[in-house]
């Protein structure tokens, strides 16, 4: 009941949608840097949304399956092939057993998210799955996978209801440049005017210092009243820290609870899938908007994945394409539950 | 009523920031409104981090928006003072000071100019606030440390201090929760484990506790080691104020 690594790639680890209550004590929330393409991929595959899944990056792994299973891939495309023949992404389909599912490439975006029908079997830390590699907690031995590490599935399912039905458009294009959208604080007041019209007006470009814990950027000095350092605070996912040198850092899934640099604004949830995804040489332009504008773009992008979640294991495929019937449709819900 | 900003970190936070110093009278104040706010069934609340002098507040937009909590908030802070503050817990590290366990006690000595035996007298006298938790899982940010016993970082940092060494950095002591790198002076090791991943409260240490070091022999050491592997050591607390036994 289990996946074999045959090459780990670039970074692969497990992750979920972090490990929440423990920031107070130290403990980085970890998880997805790209949390709706995680949970579009569970959606697909009939999963809690936030089930943990493997995040590749840039460079995917190379995995065989020692049981049939049910994935779908999302984010990123890496060019996921399966036995040689390429697979669409934001699409559940059936693996069989002695496949091997590798990536040829990055195409578009920079992380790729694998979800396995019924989840992988990793042991829940301090409630969560999701890897830090920091503190060596989490995923596969707090680590990366390596080469020939085993991954067994919790219940693995071999086909699953109204397949066909799960598959939506992919999201991440091929573009460079982005509008991110952020809102403004907690530390803006601690810039100029001209500090804060220079972040929302110029163009910034990711560096190749971009990682699971910050993506740091290039671009026009900002401006700040008197340097960068402030008294240590709390750190959200997407604050943007200035530090006296004046560039923007966006501080992402492994970033450290607290630090002791002025954040000029946050970038809102709804803009975390651009986030995720960013890799070096992409450009980003920040646009402000009011707090009531960020949470009305989350609370709609919720109701995007539960009507997914609807559209995904709906009666309107079952009426249309009765591919499955009674007796096996309940053995299938009892696998994919 | 303290005077309390309310700052925007995103969508799904935001900061409660209580001023712009490090003082124990603001920490306390941010230890009193997180019991109260924990106390308050406010809806949609996640997760509480206070910090030096913020409390960071993640909560559910689905549930309750920036501006209704905001305005519960506010209530909240109003109310603070009829609320009742249980005092502080003082958590007891007993520590092993000198020798191999703490490498830089010589140092330390000779450039605070006194005996090591004052050294663990002085470190083991103060009841150090724990201002926050933050950089590894565990790690405490104390004051309170005795002037005299100031001293700068190593000027080369070592690559590897072992989980439960207790160190000064200037103005700063600590515990180095996990086996890390790092710059400050050794001055002894606890053999309870601050973070354990698997036990049910992984972390010892809370932000607004004081932490009182008690020396230790190596018998002691070695036992309290072995029952801690065990997962069996609890270590000793006391409300602030009633004197340790």
């Amino acid at each position: 009941m289990s996946v074999t690594v045959l090459n780990p790639g670039l970074l692969t680890t497990v992750q979920d949608a972090g490990r929440v209550g423990y920031q107070q004590f130290g403990v980085s929330v970890s998880g997805v840097m790209d949390p709706r393409a995680m949970r579009i991929a569970n959606i697909l595959v009939g999963n809690d949304e936030n089930e943990a899944v493997l995040e590749c990056t840039m460079l995917g792994p190379q995995l065989r399956f020692d049981k049939a299973e049910v994935i779908a891939i999302t984010g990123g495309d890496l060019g996921a092939t399966l036995d040689g023949q390429s697979v669409a992404t934001y699409a559940a389909f059936s693996v069989r057993e002695g496949q091997t599912l590798r990536f040829t490439g990055l195409r578009t975006g920079c992380r790729a998210y694998i979800a396995f029908a019924g989840g992988l079997d990793v042991p829940l830390v301090m409630g969560s799955r999701s890897t830090y590699m920091k503190a060596k907690i989490g995923g596969v031995a707090g680590r990366k996978l390596e080469k020939d590490d085993v991954i067994g599935f919790r219940k693995p399912a071999a086909e699953i209801l109204n397949l066909v039905q799960r598959r939506i458009a992919p999201e991440v294009t091929a573009r460079t440049e982005y509008a991110v959208r952020v809102v403004m604080g907690p530390q803006d007041d601690l810039f100029t005017p001209a500090g804060i019209d220079t972040f929302l007006g110029e163009t910034y470009t990711v560096t190749n210092e971009f990682d699971r814990m910050g993506c740091r950027m290039e671009g026009p000095v900002i401006e700040h009243k008197n340097g960068g350092d402030i008294i240590s605070d709390g750190i959200a996912f997407g604050a943007i820290q200035v530090p006296t040198a004046g560039k923007p850092i966006i501080m992402l899934a492994d970033r450290q609870t607290t630090g002791g640099y002025t954040k000029i604004a946050t970038v809102i949830t709804a803009d975390f899938r651009i986030i995720g995804q960013l890799k070096g040489g992409d450009k980003v332009r920040f646009a402000r908007v009011s707090i009531e504008e960020a949470q009305e773009a989350l609370l709609t992008e919720r109701e995007a994945l539960t009507a997914l979640r609807t559209m995904a294991g709906s009666a309107y495929a079952k009426e249309r394409r009765p591919v499955v019937r009674p007796g096996r449709k309940e053995a299938a819900e009892k696998k994919g539950d | 009523m303290p005077n309390v900003r309310f700052l925007l970190t995103g969508d799904t936070s935001l900061s409660a920031e209580f001023g712009n110093e490090i003082s124990e009278e603001i920490n306390a104040q941010i230890r009193a409104f997180t019991i109260a706010l924990e106390k308050s069934g406010i809806p949609g609340i996640v997760e509480l981090v206070p910090t030096y002098r913020a409390c960071m507040i993640h909560y559910d937009p689905g549930v309750i928006s920036y501006r209704a909590l905001t305005k519960r908030l506010e209530g909240l802070l109003g109310q603070l003072g009829s609320i009742e503050i249980p005092p502080s817990d003082v958590l007891e590290i007993p520590v092993l000071y000198g020798g191999e366990m703490g490498p830089d006690m010589a140092f330390v000595a000779e450039h605070a100019g006194i005996s090591e035996q004052e050294v663990v007298a002085i470190h083991t006298s103060t009841e150090y606030l724990i201002y926050m938790l933050g950089f590894t899982p565990g790690f405490t940010y104390l004051g309170g440390m005795s002037d005299k016993l100031e001293t700068p970082r190593l000027k080369q940092p070592r690559v590897k201090i072992p989980a439960g060494s207790v160190g000064i950095a200037g103005k700063q002591t600590g515990v180095y929760p996990i086996d890390s790198p790092g710059g400050w002076q050794l001055i002894g090791r606890t053999p309870v484990k601050m973070y354990d991943p698997d036990r049910e409260t992984p972390i010892l240490p809370k932000a607004g506790q004081y932490i009182k070091f008690r020396a230790i022999d190596r018998a002691e050491y070695d036992e309290i080691a072995a029952q801690a592997e065990k997962g069996a050591y609890v270590c000793r607390t006391y409300p602030r104020g009633e004197a340790a036994k």
